[in-house]
């Protein structure tokens, strides 16, 4: 498995197609916890689906106001194609040119094979690395891990402020 | 390893005793396929192994890839509010192949439960929170897909099929002493 960006680590910043004609870039999002999810490819087995699960648990993350990128090396078309077909609210990314580029600045590529591994990163509002986590590329880790650091991240957050807020995601 | 974080209540839909040394929960979604498939293997698990093992279900429907699953765990829900979950559990699974909103009636007046409780069931979303709590609890418990499955609150990885589980619960049983 790769060694991938530990927290602590400013992400790198990044600007891929998010559709066929439309680029987003990380930077974009400063402001607000980021999740990354590098995975390897489209089209894996429906029910157990990585990215149907996000899909599903999309409105646990939006509640700590945290935008959710997937990232493959495949192309626009073919994550358009995808997402169409899984109902997806959450943008795909496509790291396909230069192949894997993005995911190799964040140790997430596997030249043997490649394409990603199953990468998980949490950002803070400030683009810096809060959480990472490699999953072996066969096993779909869930979204425990993720809600976790967003959790973490919330408490720090509000501790830092000094200030209690009774804001509609405190737990 | 992840664990059941959500512990097994008596407001959870129960098969078998609560002194069983084996308890298996299932986080399932009526329209998955594979969990049509398990429904089966359950059945043969619970034939097998008679009063030693405790089977529970709780809702993961993946809604947006299986547009039918809110409605069939609303109306299985809405079933069990009348003290019939598990013969509308079983009639949604055994009809899998010809799942859709005219079936949840059709099992409903077979049952001979209310098509009108059912409606606003569906309409209200009376059990939503219910079924969006299990949904909730199953991703933070490490449910990555459906089905799942925990074996004494310890997630089962890998092949589900009936010779994986048995020989699972098998292990388990020989841990607590107790012959398979």
């Amino acid at each position: 498995m790769a060694q991938i960006l530990p927290a602590g680590t400013q992400a790198p910043d990044f600007a891929l197609n998010v559709t066929p004609d439309q680029k987003l870039s990380l930077s974009e999002l400063r402001g607000r916890p980021v999740i990354l999810a590098f995975y390897p490819a489209d089209w894996s087995p429906v029910c157990g689906d990585q990215m149907s699960l996000y899909n599903e648990v999309l409105p646990e993350f939006q509640k700590y106001g945290a935008e959710l990128l997937g990232l493959s090396v495949d192309g626009a078309w073919c994550h358009a194609a995808f997402a169409k077909d899984r109902h997806l609210h959450f943008p795909l990314l496509s790291d396909f040119e230069p192949k894997g580029d993005v995911s190799k600045k964040y140790g997430a590529y596997r030249h043997k094979d490649g394409f990603c591994e199953r990468a998980l990163f949490v950002l803070d509002k400030d683009g810096k690395i809060v959480w990472s986590y490699c999953s072996p590329v066969a096993v779909n880790p869930g979204a425990e891990g993720i809600l976790e650091a967003l959790e973490d991240l919330s408490s720090k957050e509000k501790s830092t402020h000094g200030r209690v807020e009774s804001s509609s995601y405190a737990k | 390893m992840a664990v059941l974080r959500v512990p097994v209540t008596p407001n959870d839909h129960i098969q078998g005793d609560d002194d069983a040394p084996v308890s298996l929960v299932e986080y399932g979604d009526y329209e998955c396929p594979f969990c049509g498939r398990a429904y089966y293997i359950i059945k043969q698990l619970q034939q097998h192994y008679g009063p030693q093992l405790r089977f529970v279900f709780r809702n993961f429907p993946l809604t947006q890839i299986h547009p039918l699953a809110e409605s069939a765990a609303e109306t299985a829900e809405s079933a069990g509010a009348h003290g019939r979950f598990w013969e509308m559990h079983d009639g949604l699974y055994e009809n899998q192949d010809r799942l859709s909103v005219p079936l949840m009636f059709e099992l409903t007046e077979d049952l001979a439960l209310s098509a009108a409780a059912l409606r606003k069931a569906l309409a209200s979303h009376e059990f939503l929170p219910r079924i969006r709590a299990d949904f909730l609890g199953g991703v933070r418990s490490g449910v990555n897909g459906t089905p799942t499955f925990f074996i004494n609150g310890v997630r089962h990885d890998g092949p589900w099929e009936y010779e994986d589980l048995l020989a699972a619960i098998d292990a388990r049983l020989v841990q607590l002493g107790r012959t398979a």
